[in-house]
């Protein structure tokens, strides 16, 4: 149904040059014919003279007055939203009270969000990064060339521009640093897995794009990121169900939270960054080496 | 009208960005653009979300001198909810661009347009 209807609509706006050459015939046959022109007639040959101009204009003007008409509904709805950082809003209720409060005590994590994303709602973090997951296996199922077994050739790699190479020398090292710090303080500060993820992904990109794909193939092989992608993602889920199957019978975890403030506090928050943070750097790097190269 | 539109400056914004892009998705015939347009309004969204979640005077919500008093910090949870719109947002703009290469590769142009035209005329016969 759906279908037909889009190729009709094609069909509308794809009236233009090879159906007009027909029409000049026409007004000849029916200098003869006398005939008079009925008005399904005319309306055919309204609609294929001016349909497809018509009908872009319209969709035009239909798209502006739809986009406004959104644009008006939602500012009116932000004038009535409730002030701006005002502290009785609504959004600020007990949940948040509870985590603030609380947060520390039962997960020993200084970075409250850090404890709510991998804590109390871990198991939504365990999907996000499902989601990561899927994303480039999808990207890899569309990207990756046929044909096996050829090598692929240095026709696109970057030019190693010695700017860049010399910059990327520079920057490389602390850029993997601070990414490994954002994923260690995760519990201790702003930062976590998925921006220590994105920050090494860059790095790693950075060094394809000055050095060339061969040299990063010493190391980041298709078969090392499936390993490791699979292996932080097992190991996230392994150790979630530990604590699911804890927490619904009342067991006591065994895992000590530490001294609040000391890197190896919080429990399995701290590993379970670095997984995260393992994903994302994965999943990043595919990205951009699946789209560059058409494979990993 | 309500009050609050230029008090709440961050959520008028955010609905202004929401608008740009939702617009940008319907008007641009470029499919590189409409993803463009989807992630200014994935942006706008985060807008929101940090705005919502932010209250006059107070800290980031990370604990400091042990001080865990809910007067003390802002609401955590929007700051959750936009770290997942974010990994949402990369992930439907990766998929989307690598569907819109095999487009390219397959009919040779990126106008949505002329990609639904070709598509019709290979239907036709």
């Amino acid at each position: 149904m759906m279908n037909k209807f889009i190729n009709g609509l094609v069909k509308f706006v794809d009236g233009d040059f090879t159906i007009s050459t027909k029409r000049k015939a026409k007004p000849a046959r029916r200098h003869t014919d006398h005939h008079e022109p009925t008005f399904k007639e005319r309306f055919t040959q309204w609609h294929d003279e001016k349909g497809p101009a018509f009908f872009k204009a319209a969709y035009g003007i239909a798209s502006i007055v739809i986009c406004l008409t959104m644009i008006t509904i939602l500012l009116i709805t932000a004038s009535f939203l409730p002030e701006y950082g005002n502290p009785d809003n609504p959004v600020n209720n007990e949940v948040s009270e509870r985590y603030i409060e609380k947060g520390l005590e039962e997960t020993g994590s200084v970075n409250i969000v850090s404890g709510m994303i991998l804590d109390y709602r871990a198991f939504d973090t365990l999907g996000e990064s499902h989601v990561l997951f899927t994303a480039s296996a999808a990207v890899m199922l569309l990207m990756k060339k046929e044909k096996k077994g050829k090598e692929v050739s240095d026709k696109f790699s970057p030019k190693r521009d010695i700017i860049v190479k010399t910059v990327a020398q520079f920057i490389i090292p602390f850029l993997l640093v601070y990414g490994v710090y954002l994923m260690l303080n995760g519990h201790l500060s702003p930062g976590g897995g998925f921006s220590a993820g994105a920050v090494m992904g860059a790095a790693l990109i950075l060094f394809s794009s000055a050095f060339g794909y061969k040299k990063i193939k010493t190391v980041f092989t298709e078969k090392f990121i499936k390993i490791v992608t699979l292996a932080s993602l097992l190991f996230y889920a392994g150790i979630k169900c530990y604590s699911f199957y804890t927490g619904a019978n009342h067991i006591p975890t065994g895992i000590p939270l530490g001294q609040p403030g000391a890197i190896l506090s919080s429990g399995l928050i701290l590993p379970l960054n670095i997984a995260v943070g393992l994903v994302v750097t994965c999943t990043m790097y595919s990205f951009y080496s699946l789209f560059s190269k058409g494979e990993i | 009208m309500g009050p609050n539109l230029l008090n709440n400056y961050f959520e008028t914004a955010a609905m202004i960005l929401f608008g740009i892009g939702f617009t940008t998705l319907f008007l641009q015939p470029n499919l590189i653009k409409k993803v463009i347009g989807l992630n200014i309004m994935d942006s706008a969204i985060y807008l929101f979300l940090a705005a919502k979640g932010y209250i006059d005077g107070r800290l980031a919500p990370i604990v400091v001198n042990g001080v865990t008093d809910m007067e003390a910090y802002i609401n955590p949870i929007p700051s959750g909810l936009v770290l997942t719109g974010i990994v949402v947002g990369v992930s439907v703009t990766a998929v989307s661009l690598s569907l819109i290469q095999k487009l390219y590769k397959e009919y040779h142009t990126l106008d949505m347009d002329e990609i639904l035209t070709k598509v019709s005329k290979e239907g036709d016969h």
